[in-house]
């Protein structure tokens, strides 16, 4: 895979040390250039070896209970995982569009292409959102916080829309900073600095991407929820419902032992893919057909260790997936310090290392989400 | 594949925007292929044992195209590029002696004492 690029030839190196060439590289801009890529690889090895500790983690409690993970991964929707891919792969051309931008020295084309990037990876957290506040609101946390005889979901009234309170909290940062862009951009126009006043609006959009995605998410998880309830009343079993009762009604029973709320729940698509059960029950005065008395099959060999073993999938469910959504927003963070460099016009033909670097790095977070996604949604 | 400019310096070597959408287009295929694939792997007759890889093996798929398009390893150093996957092995390293090891402490954990009260199954 090696190239021309090894066969460096210094005699005819132009040596003129462009503004941002350090003095310190006498073989001028491309001796810089290599240094920081060579530098930029190192960090990526010492990335990948970050996640290798998770990998192992999930390796060995696959290997010992090959049988959680099938019953555990219901819990979790392909679709939106698979949404969330696309967006992520989508983020990944418009960055290396961006590199080829700053290669030719086009900063503002350049410029364009990172704020693309950046409203994906922030519509990437927006749906991841969604997952994890559907999540609690069903009572799966990490281990030691697994809890099976959840409440209700703790709604919220946002603007007449019932959302999840843990959705609502979620996205209370990114509302807050979206307000903060959005009057340092005001602020920045009003002052005449037409630079600060852009780089902020970007960030707002940015911020807007996260809501975009949670939007969809939430918009996704309502019609699912629907069409999951319709399909319960109608007895159709869909071809899903086979692998996914076991742990599901167990969870739908000790909901409705509460007994006490019996709609509201329901509005803001807050069950699990096990809402679509086999309609047993559908006599007991409620208007679901799907929490009747439950019926355990025991795919588990040991029924009362199922919270236990279901609740260490999550967790590394949780490691594996926080620890990728830290870097997506420390990826959002280094795109944003790129951004505003494109905004100065910073990129030359000779000086874009900044912007190859931070390509690498998101590249490689893309990277390990193409692995992340099969290992942890689509085990059948 | 990468575009040729005169103009540009030597270590500069911009990527053609046809590669890269063509790569964008196959990493979305088979984005597809793999949900597709563990949609119907079950009902299709193919050993089970078979899925699991199977979805490992579009999953490098991609991760190739990534490396050597999106983050231009294919015309990178030889060196980047060993420097890179050097991490991979130990990786590999890793993981591989862990599976050696995994079925050792199976009784220790079977037997482990549950602190958490026994869920009522009614």
């Amino acid at each position: 895979m090696a190239t021309a690029d090894a066969h460096n030839e210094h005699d005819d190196h132009h040596h003129d040390h462009g503004e941002f060439i350090a003095h310190h590289f006498d073989g001028g801009a491309e001796q810089q250039f290599d240094s920081g890529k060579l530098g930029i690889w190192l960090f990526l090895v010492t990335e990948v070896l970050f996640f290798s500790g998770l990998f192992v983690a999930y390796t060995l409690y696959r290997n010992h209970h090959p049988e959680i993970f099938d019953q555990a991964h219901v819990f979790l929707d392909k679709y939106l995982g698979g949404l969330n891919t696309i967006v992520l792969l989508f983020s990944s051309l418009t960055m290396a569009l961006a590199v080829r931008a700053a290669q030719l020295g086009r900063n503002k084309n350049c410029g364009t292409y990172i704020l693309i990037t950046m409203v994906c990876a922030a519509m990437f957290l927006g749906v991841k959102a969604v997952e994890y506040s559907h999540k609690w609101d069903m009572g799966i946390l990490v281990t030691s916080g697994f809890d099976l005889t959840y409440d209700a979901p703790k709604l919220m009234n946002v603007g007449g829309i019932e959302l999840s309170k843990y959705l609502v909290w979620l996205s209370a940062v990114p509302a807050v900073l979206l307000v903060g862009f959005v009057v340092a951009s005001i602020v920045g126009l009003l002052t005449a600095r037409p630079n600060m006043s852009k780089f902020m609006l970007g960030l707002a959009v940015t911020v807007g991407g996260y809501f975009l995605g949670a939007a969809v998410g939430h918009i996704y998880m309502e019609a699912k929820h629907a069409a999951e309830h319709d399909a319960a009343h109608a007895a159709i079993i869909s071809p899903m419902a086979d692998s996914i009762q076991p742990v599901a009604l167990l969870l739908e029973d000790d909901e409705h032992k509460e007994g006490d709320h019996t709609g509201e729940e329901h509005k803001a698509g807050e069950h699990g893919e096990g809402e679509h059960a086999d309609g047993h029950g559908a006599s007991d005065g409620h208007d679901h057909a799907d929490h009747g008395p439950m019926v355990y099959d025991a795919h588990h060999p040991d029924p009362e260790k199922l919270s236990r073993d279901v609740g260490i999938f999550f967790s590394i469910y949780y490691c594996m997936t926080g620890l990728h959504a830290i870097h997506i927003i420390a990826g959002i963070a280094a795109l944003a310090w790129v951004y505003w460099r494109c905004i100065l016009g910073h990129w030359r033909t000779d000086y874009f290392g900044p912007v190859d670097y931070v390509g690498l790095y998101w590249h490689l977070v893309d990277l390990i989400w193409i692995y992340l996604f099969p290992l942890l949604y689509l085990i059948d | 594949m990468a575009d040729h400019h005169d103009d540009l310096p030597k270590f500069n070597h911009p990527a053609s925007t046809t590669m890269l959408f063509v790569v964008f287009g196959s990493l979305i295929v088979l984005t597809i292929l793999t949900v597709a694939t563990s949609a119907f792997w079950p009902t299709s007759g193919l050993p089970q044992a078979l899925a699991f890889p199977a979805a490992m093996v579009i999953a490098s798929i991609k991760a190739f195209l990534v490396c050597a398009f999106f983050m231009h390893m294919w015309w990178d150093k030889g060196f980047n590029i060993l420097v890179f996957f050097s991490s991979a092995f130990f990786v590999v390293l890793f993981v591989g002696l862990t599976l050696l090891d995994t079925t050792h402490y199976q009784d220790t954990i079977d037997n482990f004492p549950r602190n958490e009260a026994p869920q009522p199954l009614d």
